[in-house]
């Protein structure tokens, strides 16, 4: 099997040539310049600093390291395979199936990755905790006396949660590839007797194996440094590195071990993808471009039908419930809940979104929601363009051969290990003074958001890139096509849809951002994350609710952009 | 072969995020009223929870001929970072928001410049806790028990008078607090139980509070919005550790008008823990001047009058007069506790890990 998959992918794919030292060079040197300036300087200065400081005792050192992680890998494994198995069948339906409202569905499947995790947070619990409906309804139904369900503060919570936010990057990586699988393919080996169970495990999955690893590599990575979730789901009971490494820095002011901390995670970030590389990541059978919508139909037969309306319905239960509960709560006058004890009047209100265009305070810092709409909208469209520029060089160059290749590819992941809080006190060493200046150039929150983007953006392109078909390329070019012309009309189409999903991901990654924005905004230019964040931090059914209000405002925003982006693709 | 596209396509790309870059602050800057002369550009750096009126600000700028612009360096503890790593080169000419927590740890790291002005006259001494005035108070706030009145009343529940109390078996489940480690007001908490039962028998409290059912969670958000009764997530506990001041805040920020404080403070002895926040000129300012006017108006009289309701801290000044809502609904305690910022400052990662051991492992 091996050996004959060689011989296919063998010289069969156009980028699967070696690349020249020229042409590695030209096109690896704009985003190596990048990570180097805005990546590693910071990173470097910050471990010189926290290096050069007074350590507090190497004992507690290890032991905090042990501590935190064992349960760092855990968790991640654990939500990583969840994720996969929610993912999966998911992907299966985007790519399989036409039905009435599958664009909406999954452009609401994308809305968790952009939540800031205090409105995940109050979703949860208002369908959830202990007051939440779900509890109330059973109890109610039940008769019981405590709530059955406890799941705030637990481990359970902790992965229902990184579920939730990550299932869309299986759903966008996997069924993205999986909708461009020739479905000639599976037919084939229906015809020839294999059963459908056969023809997923010996055929479909097999191809499908460069994207889902690739899913699983970064929701992986996700998961591993995951900060908002522990901090906030999980309570004060869990802690993962960059857990640690946040207290350590930012309240103990411990730099030494917040250094080692990050150092560790870093470490172990570039283990993880060079394991992925070892496991096979690379190996590319070439596709031949689908028609759009080629490989799907209708629910036709009763069974189909089954399918489509179990998995539609898992979908909403778990990614578009929390976000339903969250809407709901923006318009229900909230004193009413805590009113029900006295006489309040209850009932639904736009009173907060009214209350979102006034500045009540005459505060300085008042944030007009459209004036934060428009900065995150202009932050995020900086980083798809940045991200996608870098990217598209950076997947040419991996995806011809190269030796360099093979140093440069884990490089690139590093990002996604880095502890924001470490990199972004590195930013406020390193860009202290003009032109670079945190204080005066703005542009370094597309640029923080970009590192964070890329390994999305270039594992979305790369496998698409790699597996162009050369004949067709060298078919147009006898057909009297252009260099160009036979890029925009064979190649574009091919890596159109991929650059759309790259698209999509490094838009919602920075429209969802906060810990570095929070480092790097200046008060002026309030992204929704942080207006969101300002409301919540004081006291108040008000405050409360216009959170909320906010955080409805940032899915709308969100669902707009994507919607006009997928309709760009096709 | 499509090298040159692709050149071409990321050079649009980068020139188009340069634009995006420069067009930012064009249109989002609030517009300046330049005065005669050039204004004296002065920056503040202070922690995320900081706000003050527009007007106020603007009046300062006009009579003073100073344009001032704020960043927010994150909580008390980021924007301390941010101020110690960035010394010799700093980040600004001001740095408001630490506290007494932390205010040994910025007087260590020496990122100050003195300056001595007739307005700390009108500031009691309790309040001025650098001699060398190198961190000049502003604010002070105390750290509460909040308790949902409601809740109280039903039950016909006596509302506990001091952390004793705490541990009987009537109040077991109902009270809510932050992780010190993660939460400044959890932190505090701690301490105002380190000054009741000294720093041998505090870890025999939270022991106690824990067989207690104490919940615990990392942050004044999830406490507040999520675990307290008396807000509005609706949550299960009816006490909550938050501010004094949060009262007060639940009438102003009411969504319908309330004639009552849903929530109240406990502000029995000893059970409160008193913050006070600093300003200060951060050393090698180019600007010392203009610098040394915004702390004074800092001071001022008009500047601590705005506070209250912008930030829901109390004035240090004693001229300045409290808004209705702060006379009517916030409580500020009698006799709060307070510990010496240069024992927290050496013992602080001390508790935290002793408290840790105790409460969470």
């Amino acid at each position: 099997m091996d050996g004959d998959r060689a011989a296919v992918s063998d010289e069969a794919t156009w980028t699967q040539r070696r690349g020249s030292a020229r042409q590695m060079l030209l096109l690896w040197a704009l985003p190596l310049v990048f990570l180097l300036v805005f990546f590693f300087t910071p990173l470097a200065a910050i471990f010189r600093v926290a290096f050069q400081a007074e350590s507090t005792g190497e004992a507690g050192i290890a032991a905090a390291v042990g501590r935190s992680l064992g349960f760092t890998v855990w968790q991640a494994l654990l939500s990583m395979l969840l994720t996969m198995l929610a993912g999966l069948p998911a992907a299966y339906l985007f790519a399989r199936y036409s039905f009435p409202g599958k664009r909406v569905l999954r452009v609401l499947t994308t809305l968790p990755f952009i939540m800031p995790t205090v409105v995940v947070a109050a979703a949860f619990n208002a369908l959830l905790g202990p007051r939440g409906l779900a509890n109330v309804f059973l109890m109610d139904a039940f008769h019981l006396q405590t709530p059955p369900i406890r799941l705030l503060n637990t481990l359970g919570a902790i992965l229902l949660a990184h579920v939730f936010y990550n299932t869309t990057v299986v759903i966008r990586m996997v069924g993205t590839a999986w909708a461009q699988l020739d479905p000639r393919l599976g037919q084939a080996a229906r015809v020839l007797g294999a059963s459908p169970a056969r023809t997923l495990r010996e055929v479909t999955l097999p191809l499908l194996l460069p994207s889902i690893l690739s899913a699983a590599l970064l929701v992986f990575l996700f998961d591993f440094t995951s900060f908002g979730v522990i901090l906030l789901l999980g309570g004060p009971r869990y802690a993962t590195l960059e857990v640690d490494i946040y207290i350590q820095a930012l309240q103990m002011l411990n730099l030494p071990l917040a250094g080692v901390l990050s150092a560790v995670q870093l470490a172990c970030t570039l283990l993880i993808t060079l394991a992925y590389s070892r496991l096979g990541g690379r190996e590319v059978v070439p596709l031949a471009p689908r028609l759009h919508g080629e490989g799907t139909t209708r629910a036709v037969t009763a069974r189909q039908k089954l399918v489509v309306a179990l998995l539609t319905a898992g979908i909403f239960v778990l990614l578009v419930s929390p976000l339903a509960a969250l809407a709901l709560r923006s318009v229900t006058r909230l004193d009413a809940e805590r009113g029900q004890r006295g006489a309040v009047n209850g009932g639904l209100t736009l009173d907060y979104y009214r209350e979102l265009f006034v500045n009540r305070r005459g505060s300085l810092f008042y944030v007009p929601p459209a004036a934060a709409a428009r900065n995150s909208l202009l932050y995020a469209g900086s980083t798809v363009v940045l991200s996608l520029g870098m990217g598209f060089l950076a997947a040419y160059a991996l995806a011809r051969r190269s030796k360099i290749n093979r140093v440069l590819d884990p490089l690139l992941m590093l990002p996604l290990g880095a502890s924001a809080v470490t990199l972004g006190l590195g930013y406020i060493i390193v860009f202290n003074r003009p032109p670079l200046d945190v204080r005066s150039f703005p542009a370094l929150i597309p640029i923080a958001h970009s590192l964070v983007a890329l390994p999305f953006v270039v594992r979305t392109l790369q496998p698409a890139l790699a597996s162009i078909p050369v004949n067709l390329i060298n078919a147009a070019a006898v057909l009297g096509a252009s260099p160009l012309r036979a890029w925009r009309e064979v190649e574009l189409p091919i890596v159109g849809r991929a650059a759309a999903v790259a698209a999509i991901f490094s838009f919602t990654i920075s429209l969802g951002e906060f810990g570095a924005t929070s480092f790097l905004a200046r008060p002026e230019y309030p992204t929704l994350p942080i207006a969101i964040f300002r409301f919540l931090s004081q006291p108040g059914a008000l405050n409360y609710g216009q959170a909320l209000a906010m955080a409805a405002l940032l899915m709308l925003v969100c669902a707009a952009a994507i919607l006009v982006l997928e309709k760009a693709q096709d | 072969m499509n090298r040159k596209t692709v050149f071409s396509l990321l050079l649009f790309f980068l020139l188009l995020t340069a634009c995006a870059g420069a067009a930012t602050p064009q249109a989002t800057a609030p517009a300046p009223t330049p005065p005669a002369g050039a204004p004296v550009k002065l920056t503040v750096l202070t922690h995320d929870s900081f706000a003050v009126s527009e007007s106020l600000i603007n009046e300062f700028q006009q009579a003073n001929n100073i344009q001032v612009s704020f960043i927010k360096g994150g909580d008390a503890g980021a924007a301390l970072n941010r101020v110690v790593l960035s010394k010799g080169s700093p980040l600004a000419d001001v740095f408001y928001g630490v506290d007494s927590t932390f205010l040994s740890r910025a007087l260590e790291a020496d990122v100050f410049e003195p300056l001595d002005t007739p307005m700390l006259g009108e500031i009691p001494a309790e309040f001025q806790l650098d001699p060398q005035k190198r961190a000049l108070p502003v604010d002070y706030g105390d750290v509460c028990i909040n308790y949902d009145k409601a809740y109280f009343a039903e039950k016909n529940l006596a509302v506990p008078a001091s952390f004793d109390d705490l541990l009987k078996p009537e109040y077991r489940g109902l009270l809510a607090v932050e992780n010190p480690a993660t939460s400044s007001p959890g932190l505090a908490f701690l301490m105002a139980s380190i000054a009741q039962y000294g720093e041998d028998g505090y870890r025999d409290f939270w022991q106690k509070l824990r067989d207690n059912d104490v919940a615990v969670v990392n942050d004044w958000e999830t406490a507040y919005y999520t675990n307290f009764s008396g807000s509005s997530g609706r949550g299960p506990q009816p006490m909550v550790v938050s501010y004094g001041s949060s009262p007060a805040a639940e009438v102003v920020f009411a969504s319908t008008p309330l004639d009552e404080a849903p929530t109240a403070s406990i502000v029995a002895p000893g059970t409160c823990y008193r913050q006070i926040e600093f300003v200060g000129i951060l050393k090698g300012t180019p600007n010392r001047e203009a610098a040394a006017k915004f702390v004074e108006f800092m001071l001022s009289r008009q500047f601590q009058e705005d506070m209250p309701l912008q930030m829901f801290v109390y004035p240090v000044n004693q001229a300045a007069v409290l808004p209705e809502a702060f006379q009517k609904w916030a409580q500020a305690a009698q006799q709060p506790a307070q510990l010496d910022p240069a024992l927290v400052s050496a013992n602080r990662q001390a508790w935290i890990q002793a408290w840790t051991e105790t409460v969470l492992r």
